[in-house]
């Protein structure tokens, strides 16, 4: 744990991959497998269910640093992230600073009489701190600080989570006594679920590579899967990463792990400046869940981007993709899109309706009546047992469409076109075919490793311009990690009626964004509302309307829960109208204008 | 009993003796606790100002009318009594004790009550009264000896200098700067300042405070010096071509704020150094408790939380609002804050009226 702890210092105290790589690969060299197991689960990403509640959390905290639950609610609301507010409050009391002692030792000086003959002149301060400060603890050094990681993560916190409450917050300040600051916000950050340290799953496969000499590739491959949640890594695990690679090949666990996704960057310019459209192949960017489905030897998986196993939520897939007897010769490893599927129209359904599925671990028959899904193909990284990323995208596709026809798979079909024009034109009518724009893959792109510079872009997302509205700001509240302690999450509203109508008109709250600034404007924004703030309630403010914004989103619908009548799908601040006051803004009738071109009815 | 010191649209004012504590609009007297831009502004007409602090005061304001006191001379004005005591934040920051039939005041400025070498320490004077800060008024901000810090500082440079990389260290060019300057170890290579500290160096050798050489970047043309050099910068600096000239420096801020991880993350940094020249939780408790006083207002910083824990200690505490805490160059988080509207009032365009 210390030496975890350590990296986690380490991590922090540099910018640089190559420093973070080298301080991956050192740790890892000098710690146990099962140890060096977790760490590797941990610096990915991975997640486990979070063992002792927050509020236990809090109380404990309570417990050790002395203070009032306000005081507590106003350092968390600064900080921004439970697990490090405690890590600052219950940390030991740094040694006792010689110099403020003498400083508020001495006497007060007594100005009034020069003269000193006042006797009051020596005024110690007799305040006893240990009202203010979180007192040092007198708990000796003991054992948590000398459980290693994987004791604490296989044993010690699953522990606590069916422990009673006091005696967690017993042994949690028993912990934190014998920890130092980065020791209490690692420790924390393990019980509730995960760190996030700026490391990439891309730098860990370095550290891997470096450590064993063996490609980053071929690491990137073995890590998929391997934060998955429900499965606790062990030595056996963490063996098989690094094994060389003969022994993995015969290894059984390896058999449905499937490739790196290669990710598309947002496409900012003209498609013309691609190059001659006959070198790509554009395709609907539906708006469902990425996925591969891996086929071998009989058996499935399916695997969602963000690497998660979603066998479980999608039995019917399971079934029909096994009938299909795609891998009798050999392995077949599919990229492509889970769609929750409107048989009658014979087209993907809103995105709502697929977090429906997702949302379950038990799939009933009525929900895989009432919400009946579809697995579109795109792309095909295996075919008998072969790995065909190297393979051109035309290459791949042609024997993609042969396998399909064999054994009837749902393909995503390339969109007629010659030119541009064409494919901008269909761009416009994605949102009848519930797409979110087009893909643009170049013909001759080979399957890549996550996102490659956009320099070398082979695969492009043309999405749809979204729909704009002006809008004002009227709450804000202060912003998590990397923006704690500023204002950063706000609340926008449109006018109630347009400026020549009658009555006195008011502002209607409609959505939250929080992206979508630079620091810089971060910065002024918050320092405007500091300054325009009406009221605080907990930690929103109110402010005077004076801030304009135009918002994009992706979609809208009618809403009777909220006050507008109106529900935004994926707001996001577009830019800062600092030529507009708040009177200019956007009024509801905007909004709902929206609405009346029903999705459907597009061109 | 009526107040000593009240609010007016020119800062605080002392009625009784028809003078102002560290205005914000140009005024016919002023008396400044310290140089830094929020407290001390250009335009007014005479300054009262700590002995100590003079130097720095004209070495940021050119030629001001000033009457420089030491450290607890009295003088009377108008029938109030007027004294500067050491308030610890930066070369000559003075708290401000006035009295006035039997009633004491004391406005501290900003204060800390660690050691800093660069300044006389913070020294608590008994009053009635007292206007007191809170830029880290909240308990998570507790400060580390500044012992411990500086040797993570030296650690830092060392480790760098080793690699063959330059140390940008930003922090505020008057105080933060002279503080590290006087504890780095000037062995591990040169110490390199940028432009803007040099005259505010100055001022602090002027006073005999000790601070190891140091150099203007053109003065190492050397980039195998430059690779070993501990470079102090203010964080405006960042960015500029003036910091491209250094060797793959790693680049490090100090300030109070840097206790907060989103803080150091949100800059990109490679290190943030926990030093500020500001009082820390328990030190404004102890500060506000050595003062006696049964009545504490409280400027800028965290005011509300400062002002119910205060309260709920049983003591009487309300906000007072000042436009202090607004200088891009105190220990700030660098928000533009307040200092607009002091901009609208820009004290040349004012003084020409």
């Amino acid at each position: 744990m210390q030496s975890f702890s350590a990296l986690v210092s380490q991590l922090d105290a540099t910018t640089s991959t190559q420093a973070k790589v080298q301080a991956i690969a050192e740790h890892l060299a000098g710690t146990p497998a099962d140890d060096a197991a977790w760490a590797v689960f941990l610096l990915c990403g991975g997640k486990r269910p979070q063992t002792v509640p927050s509020r236990v959390l809090r109380e404990a905290a309570l417990q050790a640093s002395g203070l009032t639950p306000w005081l507590f609610e106003e350092c968390y609301a600064a900080v921004g992230d439970l697990a490090e507010t405690i890590a600052l409050l219950v940390a030991p009391a740094s040694p006792e600073d010689p110099v403020i002692r003498a400083a508020t030792a001495a006497p007060a000086v007594d100005a009034s009489s020069a003269a000193s003959a006042d006797s009051t002149a020596s005024i110690a301060c007799t305040v006893s701190m240990a009202s203010m400060a979180p007192a040092p603890s007198d708990v000796p050094r003991a054992e948590p600080s000398r459980l290693s990681l994987h004791q604490w993560m296989n044993e010690r916190l699953p522990a606590w989570r069916t422990q009673d409450p006091a005696e967690v917050r017993e042994a949690l300040g028993q912990a934190w006594a014998t920890l130092d600051a980065t020791g209490i916000f690692t420790l924390n950050k393990l019980i509730t679920g995960g760190l996030r340290l700026g490391v990439s799953r891309q730098t860990v496969a370095r550290a891997l590579a470096l450590l064993t000499g063996l490609d980053s590739r071929r690491i990137a491959q073995r890590l998929m899967g391997y934060v998955d949640r429900r499965r606790p890594p062990g030595a056996a695990q963490y063996l098989a990463l690094i094994a060389p690679e003969a022994e993995t090949l015969a290894a059984a666990p390896t058999r449905g792990d499937p490739y790196p996704f290669f990710l598309a960057h947002a496409l900012q310019q003209a498609p013309q400046t691609l190059g001659p459209a006959e070198d790509w192949i554009a395709e609907w960017k539906w708006d469902g869940i990425r996925a591969q489905v891996v086929l071998r030897a009989g058996e499935v998986w399916i695997w969602s981007r963000g690497e998660e196993l979603v066998n479980e939520q999608f039995p019917e897939l399971i079934e029909s993709l096994q009938a299909c007897r795609i891998d009798e010769a050999g392995g077949v490893v599919l990229d492509g899109e889970l769609l929750a599927w409107d048989p009658f129209k014979d087209q993907p359904r809103d995105f709502a309706v697929l977090q429906k599925r997702l949302q379950r671990r038990q799939v009933s028959a009525a929900l895989r009546r009432d919400y009946p899904v579809r697995f579109m193909a795109y792309d095909l990284l295996e075919a008998e047992g072969q790995d065909l990323r190297e393979q051109a995208l035309h290459e791949r596709r042609l024997k993609l469409e042969q396998l399909a026809q064999q054994h009837g798979l749902h393909l995503s079909q390339p969109l007629p076109g010659a030119h541009w024009n064409d494919w901008s034109a269909l761009r416009q009518a994605a949102r009848a075919q519930q797409a979110e724009g087009l893909m643009l893959k170049h013909r001759q792109s080979t399957y890549g490793v996550g996102r490659t510079r956009p320099s070398q872009g082979a695969w492009w997302k043309w999405k749809l311009d979204p729909m704009t509205v002006d809008a004002v700001l009227v709450y804000a509240q202060r912003g998590h990690g990397r923006r704690a302690s500023l204002l950063t999450d706000y609340t926008f509203a449109v006018w109630d009626r347009p400026p020549d109508a009658a009555g006195e008109r008011v502002l209607l709250p409609f959505a939250k964004a929080y992206s979508g600034l630079t620091d810089a404007e971060i910065r002024a924004v918050d320092a405007q509302l500091r300054r325009t703030t009406r009221e605080s309630f907990g930690p929103v403010r109110s402010v005077e309307p004076t801030l304009v914004f135009e918002l994009g989103f992706e979609g809208i619908s009618a809403s009777p829960r909220h006050k507008s009548g109106v529900a935004v799908r994926f707001p996001r601040i577009l830019r800062w109208r600092t030529d507009k006051t708040p009177e200019q803004a956007d009024h509801l009738d905007s909004l709902k204008a929206f609405l009346s071109t029903p999705l459907d009815a597009s061109p | 009993m009526n107040d000593l010191l009240r609010l007016r649209p020119e800062g605080l004012y002392c009625e009784a003796g028809g003078f102002f504590i560290d205005p914000w609009r140009p005024v016919d007297r002023a008396v400044i606790t310290h140089a830094h831009a929020d407290h001390a502004r250009a335009g007014h007409r005479h300054y009262l100002v700590s002995r100590q602090g003079e130097g720095v005061l004209r070495s940021r304001l050119g030629a001001i009318k000033t009457q420089a006191l030491n450290w607890r001379e009295a003088v009377l004005h108008h029938g109030v009594r007027i004294s500067l005591h050491p308030a610890g934040h930066v070369l000559g920051s003075a708290q401000v004790r006035i009295e006035h039939q039997g009633q004491v005041w004391v406005v501290s400025g900003d204060y800390k009550v660690q050691p800093d070498r660069t300044c006389t320490p913070f020294e608590p004077v008994r009053c009635d009264v007292f206007v007191t800060e809170s830029t880290f008024g909240l308990p998570i901000y507790r400060w580390a000896p500044e012992s411990q810090v500086m040797a993570e500082i030296n650690a830092w440079w060392s480790a760098n200098a080793q690699a063959g990389r330059s140390s940008l260290l930003m922090a505020y060019a008057f105080g933060k700067a002279q503080r590290i300057l006087a504890g780095l170890n000037p062995d591990i290579g040169p110490i390199v300042c940028h432009g803007a500290m040099e005259p505010i160096n100055a001022a602090y050798r002027a006073e005999g405070i000790a601070l190891p050489d140091t150099h203007r970047i053109t003065e190492l043309p050397d980039r195998s010096d430059l690779a070993r050099a501990l470079v102090l910068a203010p964080p405006s600096a960042a960015g500029t071509p003036w910091v491209r000239r250094l060797v793959q420096p790693s680049d490090a801020f100090a300030s109070g704020w840097m206790a907060v991880r989103g803080m150091r993350r949100r800059r990109a940094l490679d290190r943030g150094f926990v030093l500020s020249d500001h009082a820390d939780w328990p030190g404004l408790h102890q500060a506000i408790d050595a003062t006696r006083a049964q009545r504490v207002l409280v400027t800028h910083g965290d005011v509300p939380v400062m002002v119910r824990a205060l309260r709920d200690r049983g003591l009487q505490a309300e906000a007072l609002r000042t436009e202090f805490g607004s200088d891009p160059d105190g220990d700030q988080q660098g928000t533009p804050g307040p200092a607009q509207a002091v901009r609208d009032i820009d004290p040349q365009d004012a003084g020409a009226t």
